[in-house]
């Protein structure tokens, strides 16, 4: 069994802030040691550029680069390493599918399918190509609950959303406001069912760091993710994409790294996945990435989603219990089908007073509409207060936000 | 220092000039979608004064009280006078320490004075 309690210890942050009440890991994730000392290291022993130098340097920095590739790959049951492509972030990712992907397939009078509770990542570039190709952009509604309007039985229903047409399904897989984890593998099945060409993306930005995911079990055509979500560094997007469909895609930038060959008069590109990682890329903290992996793989996640289960269960009960009707939580009731993401609204108070006064006590949680203005929109207000935990947070952070809301409570009434 | 002062608090559960005015010669409603504030204003003017001004809407602590006190600050004043507004005496006349996120709220009010201006 793993000591949740003493995992704290692992990230040097709450060293330098013992009372630190980090309730934000769905923007961000806090960093244990063993990422940090391997930045560290790369810029201390190594900090080559990597494919370039014949010197012994450069291939320390290529070896240990490709092999986070390779750990990545395996993370997510990958075929193979060459399905990996390393970006910026998950919404880089996003936004390489709608140029090198969306610009390639999409044509006048196509449809590209998301869903209202999409992150903006995952809904402007897609609302943009469709505008400029001329292609019709639906967006898939939720329910009063926050489940997606998905009912395998009303085949009705699944044939208005996927038509003959569609030619992009691009939906996440944990909304990052409502929690609601999505049955991907069931909508995906179901969808090509009606349509085997469609090309379905998934966002997974939130799912990739807080429980198992099998890509091949899936059955889905990209996924996309963040490494700063999932205890890596910052500056890292990772895009895995069936090796077939990356051949056939545009590369996404020009330069440096993902040519082959360079005439006056032409260009030829290298295959995926460095065809899509042109210029010098976030070396040093995409090989501190592994690290991240590496401890996530440890821990087990299978043990963190059951941890982050046990304690948004008990947050909400908590909270319901406290304030009763005053708190509004967001969002599936049943706990099996949501991460551990709690949105919600309380009183008459606004969010950002809310967060404001938490944040006087050291309780980080987030105020606004999260990137999800339609969903915000859908749901008719207009900003919520969004706690969310990961393996390092406890029953005591939650205590302290209970704490926290009285206080609230306490000075705006 | 905590931005919920006495003074704060008390303009934002009893705003001043809180409602619209039946006859106004100008109004005005902006917005920060980003928290989902919104702020009304209408005006009367007599020349080129502010003589009666009121807002209303819905906001946080810091928008509703930098609302409140600055409509007090605007009656009588020229146009010419209250163009020159800036951050700096949002900032001042709240008298707290905003962090870097919160001064969009406090300034939200000014936006609706100058866009009525």
């Amino acid at each position: 069994m793993i000591d949740f309690l003493n995992i704290k210890k692992n990230f040097p942050i709450f060293q330098k802030q013992p009372d630190l009440v980090y309730l934000d890991s769905t923007a961000t994730s806090l960093k244990p040691k063993i990422v940090i000392n391997k930045i560290k290291e790369y810029y201390e022993e190594y900090s080559a550029n990597v494919f370039r130098g014949i010197y012994p340097m450069s291939e320390k920095a290529t070896i240990e680069f490709e092999e986070t590739r390779e750990i990545v790959s395996k993370f997510i049951n990958a075929n193979k390493s060459e399905e990996i492509v390393f970006t910026r972030n998950a919404t880089e990712s996003l936004n390489l599918l709608a140029y090198s992907l969306g610009r390639k397939i999409v044509e006048p009078g196509d449809e590209i399918v998301t869903t209202i509770m999409e992150h903006h990542s995952n809904f402007v570039p897609w609302q943009v190509l469709a505008g400029e190709v001329g292609a019709i952009f639906k967006v898939i509604d939720i329910d009063e609950e926050g489940y997606l309007e998905f009912r395998i039985q009303n085949s009705e229903l699944l044939k208005q959303i996927i038509t003959k047409k569609t030619k992009i399904l691009a939906l996440t897989y944990v909304s990052n406001m409502l929690g609601t984890i999505n049955p991907i593998k069931e909508i995906i099945s179901e969808f090509k069912r009606i349509n085997p060409k469609i090309i379905v993306i998934v966002d997974a930005a939130q799912a990739v760091p807080h429980l198992k995911i099998d890509v091949h079990d899936l059955g889905a055509d990209f996924i996309v993710f963040s490494s700063h979500k999932m205890l890596g560094p910052t500056a890292v997007g990772v895009l895995w994409g069936k090796e077939r469909l990356l051949k056939e895609m545009y590369p996404f930038m020009y330069g440096g790294d993902m040519i082959d060959e360079v005439y006056i008069d032409r260009t030829t590109y290298k295959n995926p996945p460095h065809k899509f990682e042109a210029g010098t890329p976030a070396i040093g903290e995409i090989i501190a990435l592994k690290e991240a992996v590496k401890f996530l793989d440890k821990i087990g996640m299978d043990n963190i989603q059951i941890h982050e289960k046990k304690i948004t269960d008990f947050a909400i009960n908590r909270l319901t219990n406290t304030f009763g009707q005053s708190i509004k939580i967001y969002g599936p009731k049943n706990i099996e089908d949501r991460g551990g993401i709690m949105s919600f609204t309380f009183d008459k108070f606004h969010p950002h007073d809310i967060a404001q006064i938490l944040a006087d006590d050291g309780i980080c949680v987030r105020a606004g509409h999260h990137c999800a203005m339609p969903l915000h929109t859908r749901l008719n207000v207009p900003a919520t207060v969004r706690a969310s935990f990961y393996l390092y947070n406890d029953e005591r952070d939650v205590n302290k936000l209970i704490e926290g809301l009285k206080k609230v409570k306490e000075i705006l009434k | 220092m905590n931005i919920y002062q006495d003074i704060i608090l008390d303009h934002y559960h009893h705003p001043h000039n809180f409602g619209n005015l039946n006859k106004f010669s100008k109004s005005i409603q902006v917005s920060n979608p980003l928290c989902g504030d919104k702020i009304g204003m209408t005006v009367n003017f007599e020349k080129n004064e502010i003589k009666e001004i009121k807002f209303q809407g819905e906001g946080c602590v810091i928008s509703t009280a930098s609302a409140s006190m600055l409509t007090d600050y605007a009656k009588d004043k020229s146009k010419h006078e209250l163009k020159k507004l800036d951050s700096k005496f949002i900032i001042k006349m709240l008298g707290i320490d905003l962090g870097l996120n919160r001064i969009k709220c406090a300034v939200l009010p000014l936006e609706a004075l100058h866009k009525l201006l």
